[in-house]
């Protein structure tokens, strides 16, 4: 059971006296200029030391984060081996890097094309952020939304940076994703005469969150993978990909394998490659914690980079405003924003409340830092400090038993720990938790490299520079159906030719001219959490 | 310094400090995980895990990622379960009772034990979800068991070798799917899309010079 400081308590007290005069009261939103200067003077993205400028690839000259950039002029794991690439173990149509939702959308969507498709990941099928998601997905699908409203805010949000042709795919698409989703039986939901609840997320000017309680993302992994099965489509599980293969046209054409456990390394042939490798929480860049998947490593990334397909706003990440802040036991762990939807204020130590709630993640992260960092607010947690998310107030809005009906996850990860949400204020901290950057697609999903397609949390555009709540599950649900759509047609007419390892040791020759002599295994595949001193 | 305690992984001891999740605490003995370990938060259901407390006789199950280690904890992760996927076409299947009876017939043979919901990490009623799909209320059977994060606990439990965690999927699937009502607004929207009708202004943003864009974005008015 979790024991409150003194001091924590003492604050505790502060959050109850004030939640009666705070009920019902919405703080005004910040103005654009207000926005600006807290993002800049606070935000993670904004700390020069952080990052550098990589010195050879599609983006020489561009910054990203040190933990990014050691791994893409990190030292290729295929340099030390025999590859005996003439005999492959695998030759299939699509390759599938990756078994998150984007992975699946895609694979489904090859197979209904009469593909022979291939998934290949390195834990299980499913085991992704995208079972993590727990708030919603969002599609303009109320008459008083249309997807142009949803272009907008996610335009605005992503800071006028989003790729057009990619957002517009994205709003467009997302009805059909929706309904596609239904369609395989996922359970939204729903009032009783069908019509979808809906709820804003930060940055929304329309209700447009769909959500299967808080456990969206769950429900739309379990859906999709049993699809997979069903489809008999193959799955080689604990298997990484640790290279891209090329043929001698320069096409993507497969990838090198290896057995997460027995290390055995096996070669796949395909005539379209698509990454859906997911985000990098799991690099802790500058020392943050995370709300990820324990595979979240950027590894595709790192494949498409070396095979060279350029970065878009790899230095971009989303910082989630409200990891939890205690117990220690879940440093990190997501709390959902659907939390702050319902109701739920952010309260500094004196119990005021200090910013509207539902500003864009990276303003709400960057105002928590302030009042934490600047104005001293902040309460001292055993990792570090957070503030107050004052939860009873969703039951004093929605009635007795709104958390036990629309966030029954969030009540059971606290519960562990004997605290009651309907009844305590929980502590919470920025946590790392997208990556808004990635591989640089055309609106088919292909990348520079011919035949190489990207879906999910991998590409970089979609969401410009912040990513609203609700539009990733969206975005791993239409661009991996796309990508599967675009490769399950582009393979019919592929030939691939003889295959190739030469770009790693083209790419592994320019980090050389460029004196570095990195010894750093990449991909990185996992993290490692192991004692240090042992 | 912090208070350690002394935990067992798969019967050989290992002094760690007495805040660690049983996954960390694995970690700190030194093991790399690979299999055993997902979201490291409670949705993925991949670091199923038994133990038992010493000197006592109770078997407890849980998530290792989502419990504390004990004084005298002896631990054994389940990292895979042999569970039974019976494979169907959603767009052929209907949700009677029948479908369950052909694809999960070993439902009924559960015996009552009640080993499933005992065992269960999320504190489900599961033994009650199998007696939803026995009798074909999917509807329930999927309410009973929405939060179920198929670790496969429960099926490693059971005499009547019943795969808990498909049957739900199938149910959950069932109701999504036919049972729901539709949503007209969701079909309406595709509808219109699919005509063309919602292009146009989606375009007319995005031909607008960027200061226009922004002016339109910062005075959209906002939903209550």
């Amino acid at each position: 059971m979790y024991q409150y400081t003194d001091e924590q308590l003492e604050s505790m007290k502060k959050v109850e006296a004030s939640r009666q005069e705070r009920f019902g009261k919405t703080l005004a939103r910040m103005s654009a200029e207000e926005k600006e200067q807290v993002l800049a003077s606070f935000h993670p993205d904004y700390i020069d030391s952080a990052y550098e400028e990589l010195k050879v690839g599609p983006n020489k000259g561009g910054k990203v984060l040190h933990e990014l950039a050691d791994l893409l002029q990190g030292r290729s794991r295929v340099l030390d081996m025999e590859i005996d690439l003439s005999n492959p173990d695998y030759d299939v149509d699509v390759l599938v890097i990756g078994g998150g939702g984007a992975g699946s959308s895609a694979a489904i969507e090859a197979h209904e094309r009469g593909a022979n498709v291939m998934i290949v990941t390195k834990l299980r099928l499913g085991d992704a952020n995208t079972a993590m998601a727990e708030g919603g997905i969002q599609a303009a699908d109320k008459p008083n939304d249309s997807p142009a409203q949803h272009y907008l805010d996610a335009f605005g949000g992503g800071h006028f940076k989003n790729k057009p042709e990619l957002l517009y795919k994205l709003v467009t698409k997302a009805p059909e994703a929706i309904l596609w989703l239904n369609k395989l039986g996922v359970m939204f939901d729903k009032e009783e005469d069908g019509t979808m609840v809906t709820t804003h997320g930060g940055g929304t000017s329309r209700k447009r969150m769909h959500a299967c309680r808080d456990y969206s993302g769950s429900e739309i992994m379990r859906t999709l993978r049993d699809e997979v099965f069903n489809r008999k489509i193959t799955v080689v599980d604990f298997t990484s990909a640790i290279e891209l293969i090329k043929d001698t046209e320069g096409k993507a054409a497969g990838a090198v394998l290896m057995n997460m456990e027995t290390k055995e390394i096996l070669v796949a042939r395909a005539k379209t490659v698509v990454i859906a490798t997911g985000g990098a929480g799991r690099l802790h860049y500058q020392g943050f914690p995370t709300s990820n998947h324990y595979g979240a490593t950027a590894d595709g990334l790192v494949l498409g980079y070396r095979a060279g397909a350029k970065l878009l706003y790899p230095e971009t990440l989303q910082y989630h405003p409200t990891g939890a802040a205690e117990p220690t036991q879940i440093y990190g762990a997501l709390v959902t924003e659907k939390v702050r939807s319902l109701g739920a204020q952010l309260v500094n130590k004196d119990g005021e409340a200090f910013m509207n709630p539902l500003e864009t993640r990276d303003v709400t992260a960057s105002s928590i830092i302030r009042e934490c960092k600047e104005r001293g607010n902040g309460i001292k947690t055993t990792d570090g400090e957070g503030v107050w998310l004052d939860t009873p107030l969703i039951e004093m809005i929605g009635g007795e038993g709104t958390i036990e009906k629309r966030i029954p996850a969030m009540l059971r990860m606290f519960g562990k720990y004997g605290i009651d949400i309907r009844k305590e204020p929980i502590l919470v901290y920025p946590t790392l938790h997208y990556q808004n950057g990635g591989l640089d697609i055309a609106s088919d999903g292909m990348t520079s490299v011919e035949n190489l397609y990207v879906a999910g949390e991998a590409v970089g555009g979609i969401h410009g520079t912040n990513r609203l709540m609700g539009n990733s599950l969206l975005d791993i649900i239409v661009f991996g159906r796309n990508a599967g759509q675009s490769a399950g047609e582009k393979y019919k007419t592929v030939e691939v030719k003889e295959l190739t390892l030469s770009h790693v040791q083209s790419f592994q020759k320019e980090l050389e001219d460029a004196g570095i002599a990195s010894n750093m295994p990449s991909p990185r595949l996992l993290p490692d959490y192991r004692r240090k001193d042992n | 310094m912090e208070k350690m305690v002394n935990v067992y992984l798969f019967g050989k001891r290992y002094q760690v400090p007495e805040s660690l999740t049983i996954m960390k605490a694995m970690e700190y003995a030194g093991y790399q995980l690979v299999r055993g370990c997902g979201c490291r938060n409670g949705f993925c259901g991949a670091c199923a895990t038994i133990y038992r407390i010493h000197g006592q006789q109770e078997l407890k199950t849980c998530l290792a990622c989502q419990t504390k280690v004990e004084e005298g904890m002896y631990v054994a992760t389940l990292p895979f379960f042999p569970l039974v996927k019976q494979v169907y076409d959603i767009e052929k299947i209907k949700p009677t009772q029948q479908i369950m009876m052909q694809l999960y017939p070993e439902i009924y043979s559960c015996i009552g034990c009640n080993a499933c919901t005992k065992s269960c990490t999320q504190e489900l009623n599961v033994m009650q979800y199998i007696a939803y799909a026995q009798r074909g209320e999917y509807e329930k059977c999927a309410e009973e068991s929405f939060d179920c994060v198929m670790c496969g606990v429960c099926s490693s439990r059971c005499p009547a070798g019943i795969s808990h965690p498909q049957v739900a999927v199938l149910a959950r699937r069932l109701t999504g799917k036919y049972l729901a009502p539709q949503s007209q607004h969701l079909i309406d929207r595709v509808n219109e899309i699919d005509a063309g009708s919602c292009e146009a202004a989606i375009e007319a943003i995005m031909q607008k010079p960027l200061d226009e864009i922004k002016e339109l974005y910062n005075h959209r008015d906002i939903e209550k």
